[in-house]
């Protein structure tokens, strides 16, 4: 059996208290970071767990953090990115809708080991029910005396906050999602600087995606060898995988990180409905370059997927049986991305609704010659050429298909 | 200061600009107490967060034109969003969809006529496990068939 250490406790009846939560040893890691180590000790465990992002770019949690100037007495925030938009992605809902807590605690560690004592949630607006759980889950940690001006006794202070978003996809992206906060239309800031030195509110700043802080109370209660016993080396621990389309048990699966995407789809999700071959594969979120049956023999890490072509991202597994038309794929993939470009940048504004437009105009039953390479030309162009990783969200799922799928695509 | 908000309304926001850093940085969680009281956020509406706010009333369009659940517009007394991303749509969103709009005789951002339901088409809802997924005002449901669709609105949405 292995080992589960994110969901093993999960109630599925629903989220667990405070009380709960205590019973199966829940905030005793934090206690023991804030009461037995020191702020450079935790973040030296979690730096040596090799605990990579959970959000889609895969960057070490602890080296980001390690950006945060030192010494500056000034305020500095955590902001937690729980605005799950990649479609394929649904993990961080499991965490917030089972185990409040869980992310609480770690939102504690982090916040005592970069010295921070102002947390925001910023979590999607479609998510307003677990909004509400999150700060009833808060106002008992406030009362516990865990959160709020004195954790456990110790001096120690941080308030936590949540922050909902109001239907913006790119409010997922760092940036956007500290000028969403501030108030403003979530469009990316231009890096440098980066969100670590002039962040909320031009102040240092850490944004760590909802799973990864999950991981913290597991990394400072078991230490970092055991997580990266876990996975894989330089990238440790477990991963959420959820899997949905065409799959018999779609669900969220947590299994250690480099597992093969074949057993995550026909072991643990059951596979597919009888009688239907497999057509393909999107590994980690829809940004990510689709795989063909023959390519999914890969380990789910980011190193792996990246040598692969494609990436693990936010490893949402979407499967794709025979009965699905890779036209209706085409036509989701530009439409989402139309929809959501903030229109900043031209590259990606012109971009993503020129090829929507071409798309649509072949769905209406006018295809001209020449369409997919005057798609491909317009993707290339929109690829490395925007302030944020939204160029190339909307530009290699869109390659990767005619790439793949051409034939089909020009039928 | 032309202020047209209840003073139960106008109580909560006072508490959200209390808690805030720096005012601008409540328009969000504004305009969801706005919206929530409201059922949409109208011009005198925006004018009104701005003077609450210290902002410019084009500072304030800006961003309730840029986020996609702000309403401009009065809508139904319930909101039906039906999901046709990726999943969704291998799953039979569409089907869904396409009910509705034969059911209520509306298309996606219409109402119908007796005010009930305002039906929307929209991305990713975060639930892909669940798909295909139906949101019944706040509340998220797993939706497989045109009967199922029925009885989630008759429970659900009276």
């Amino acid at each position: 059996m292995e080992e589960k250490p994110l969901t093993s406790a999960f109630d599925p009846a629903g989220a667990r208290t405070l009380s709960a939560y205590r019973a199966g040893g829940g905030y005793a890691a934090a206690r023991k970071a804030i009461e037995k180590m020191t702020p450079t000790a935790v973040a030296g465990e979690v730096k040596a767990a090799n605990l990579r992002g959970r959000g889609g770019a895969g960057f070490p949690a602890g080296v980001k953090w390690g950006f945060v100037p030192q010494g500056d007495s000034g305020p500095k925030y955590l902001c937690v990115n729980a605005d799950e938009g990649e479609p394929g992605t649904f993990k961080d809902r499991y965490i917030l809708a089972h185990d409040p807590h869980l992310l609480l605690e770690g939102i504690l560690i982090a916040c005592y080991a970069v010295g921070i004592q102002e947390a925001f949630i910023y979590i999607r607006g479609e998510y307003e029910e677990l909004a509400r759980r999150l700060e009833e889950a808060i106002s008992e940690a406030e009362v516990a005396g865990i959160l709020g001006k004195n954790a456990f006794g110790s001096g120690f202070a941080l308030d936590v906050r949540v922050r909902r978003g109001a239907g913006a996809y790119i409010c997922g992206e760092e940036t956007a999602l500290l000028e969403s906060l501030e108030g403003r239309r979530g469009q990316p800031r231009l890096k440098p600087p980066f969100p670590a030195t002039v962040g909320l509110f031009g102040r240092p700043t850490v944004i760590n995606n909802v799973e990864t802080l999950a991981n913290l109370p597991g990394i400072i209660a078991r230490g970092a060898e055991w997580f990266m016993g876990l996975g894989r080396p330089g990238d440790g621990g477990t991963r959420l995988y959820g899997v949905s389309g065409s799959v018999v048990r779609p669900g969220v699966y947590e299994l250690h990180i480099g597992t093969p995407l074949r057993e995550i789809i026909f072991l643990h999700a059951g596979g597919l409905a009888p009688g239907r071959t497999l057509k393909a594969v999107i590994p980690g979120g829809m940004s990510s370059t689709i795989l063909l049956p023959e390519e999914i023999d890969v380990a789910m890490d980011c190193a792996s997927l990246t040598a692969a072509g494609t990436m693990i991202g936010s490893a949402g597994i979407i499967v794709l049986d025979d009965s699905v038309s890779m036209k209706t794929v085409l036509d989701r993939v530009t439409r989402f991305y139309a929809h959501e470009s903030c229109g900043q940048c031209t590259p990606c504004r012109v971009g993503t609704s020129w090829i929507r437009r071409i798309v649509q105009r072949r769905n209406d039953g006018r295809p001209r010659a020449g369409d997919l390479d005057q798609i491909v030309r317009l993707a290339e162009a929109m690829s490395g050429r925007t302030f944020c990783p939204f160029g190339d969200a909307a530009a290699l799922p869109v390659l990767g298909l005619i790439r793949k799928f051409r034939q089909e695509l020009e039928a | 200061m032309k202020n047209a908000f209840p003073e139960g309304l106008r109580d909560r926001i006072s508490a959200v600009l209390a808690d805030s850093r720096e005012a601008r940085s409540a328009l969000l969680p504004v305009l969801q107490l706005v919206q929530d009281e409201r059922g949409f956020i109208g011009p005198e509406d925006e004018i009104a967060v701005a003077g609450l706010l210290g902002l410019k009333p084009v500072e304030v369009r800006e961003v309730v034109t840029f986020y996609s659940m702000f309403r401009r517009l009065p809508a139904g007394r319930h909101l039906l969003q039906v999901c046709t991303n990726m999943s969704c749509t291998i799953k039979g969103g569409g089907r869904i969809l396409d009910h509705f709009r034969v059911s209520l005789g509306i298309g996606p951002g219409e109402t119908t006529g007796d005010g009930r339901f305002t039906l929307r088409e929209v991305e990713c809802l975060g639930a892909c496990d669940r798909a295909p997924c139906l949101m019944i005002d706040k509340t998220l449901y797993s939706c497989r068939t045109p009967d199922e669709a029925d009885d989630l609105l008759r429970k659900n949405a009276p």
